[in-house]
């Protein structure tokens, strides 16, 4: 294997901007903003009257009060917005309290359920996230405020890491892990380790015993399926249920769970790894609303 | 009916602590019997934009509530646990 490619980074996903030309920020009743510091990575969107005007989504660094900087420079870039101008801002995620320009941090299972009320509708009443490093399953009602939750962070099995792990052992593009899990014949026996270092360990195993790769991400993509499936039935599934998180665009863990739960999670309009950002950013906005009843 | 689960699961059990955040009343009792400092009041977590301060299970012991609760749970033998005998209104249960 040449240099280049053993240097390679399989598991780097696309990092994005986005700004929505059919809007203009200037005479807009409310600017709002959402920053969701993740593990693994940082989305900021800015809200204009509730709807997406721009966002960024990127990778979270070592230093989280830099990484909200970043990607809050990076969705205003080319905007001729300032952070000044937006009237509330709202942290969430794992690094939520390291959002210094935050007003409030709010956690990101209240924002989770609230950004999947405007990805995917107010009929969803079950939300998956499977985020880089924990996983939630959490309920709500049809204005997206939560009934009940569920969170597994200690354990990156599951989690959009451990997915990074594989993409890089088995060389493979983290994009294209899904597509390829599906491209087997026969669906193998998942892995039997849940643990992100064993399931590793035991992918090695099965490399060696001459498994093709399809094969051996068909049995990563169906045991993770399996462990996050575990975590919905104990909190109770109620349709429409929806998955947001980076490996809601991981077809190969999304089809393999709808087949355990015999249920269709519904095709994201907006980037699903938005949904915590999303829902701070709405957050904000009922706040600047609930701010001005006030006085 | 609103469930907060606090806690996780891993190779040796599941492990989590239930709030009904609708039935608590704030009242705080809870957290002034559990001897090792599991629960605190704090915000809504479900309810950002309410105003209700009400018990979860602090920061610092949500990955380790399987030590932190053993104290009061010993083995062989039934024992009310003093933070659910506590709350006259059953907001909290434990799943082990």
């Amino acid at each position: 294997m040449s240099n280049a490619e053993s240097n390679k980074e399989y598991w780097r996903w696309t990092e994005s901007r986005y700004t929505n030309p059919d809007l203009n920020w200037k005479d807009v009743d409310i600017i709002s903003a959402g920053v969701d510091v993740g593990s693994v990575s940082t989305q900021a969107v800015i809200m204009v009257d509730g709807k997406i005007y721009c966002y960024s989504s990127m990778r979270t660094g070592s230093d989280s009060p830099d990484s909200a900087n970043n990607a809050m420079d990076w969705a205003l870039d080319g905007t001729g917005l300032s952070l000044d101008k937006i009237q509330y801002i709202v942290g969430t995620g794992y690094g939520r309290v390291n959002v210094s320009f935050a007003k409030r941090a709010i956690t990101e299972i209240a924002c989770h359920a609230r950004g999947a009320n405007f990805i995917y509708g107010p009929e969803i009443r079950t939300v998956l996230d499977m985020g880089g490093q924990d996983c939630k399953a959490i309920r709500c009602d049809q204005r997206g405020k939560v009934t009940a939750f569920l969170m597994n962070d200690k354990c990156a099995a599951g989690t959009g890491r451990g997915m990074e792990v594989f993409a890089d052992l088995l060389q493979v593009h983290i994009n294209d892990v899904g597509k390829m899990s599906l491209e087997v014949e026969e669906e193998p026996e998942p892995v039997s380790s849940t643990c992100v270092v064993f399931a590793k360990s035991e992918a090695v195993g099965l490399l060696r015993k001459g498994w093709p790769k399809e094969k051996v991400l068909a049995a990563y993509c169906s045991a993770m399926a399996h462990r996050v499936v575990t975590l919905l039935l104990r909190l109770g599934i109620e349709e429409k249920f929806a998955i947001t998180g980076g490996i809601a665009k991981n077809i190969g863990v999304v089809k393999r769970i709808e087949d355990e739960l015999k249920l269709k999670a519904p095709e994201p309009s907006i980037d699903p790894q938005l949904a915590g950002a999303i829902g701070a950013a709405l957050f904000a906005k009922a706040l600047v609303e609930k701010e001005r009843k006030k006085s | 009916m609103a469930k907060a689960n606090y806690g996780y699961k891993d190779g040796s059990g599941e492990y989590f602590i239930t709030i009904d955040t609708d039935l608590c009343n704030s009242c705080g009792k809870c957290v002034e019997v559990c001897p090792a400092g599991v629960l605190e009041m704090a915000e809504d977590e479900l309810d950002p934009l309410g105003d209700e301060i009400i018990a979860t299970v602090s920061d610092e012991h949500r990955k380790k509530i399987k030590y932190s609760c053993a104290p009061c749970k010993p083995s062989g033998e039934e024992k009310e646990l003093p933070c659910v005998k506590v709350c006259e209104l059953g907001a909290i249960t434990h799943s082990w």
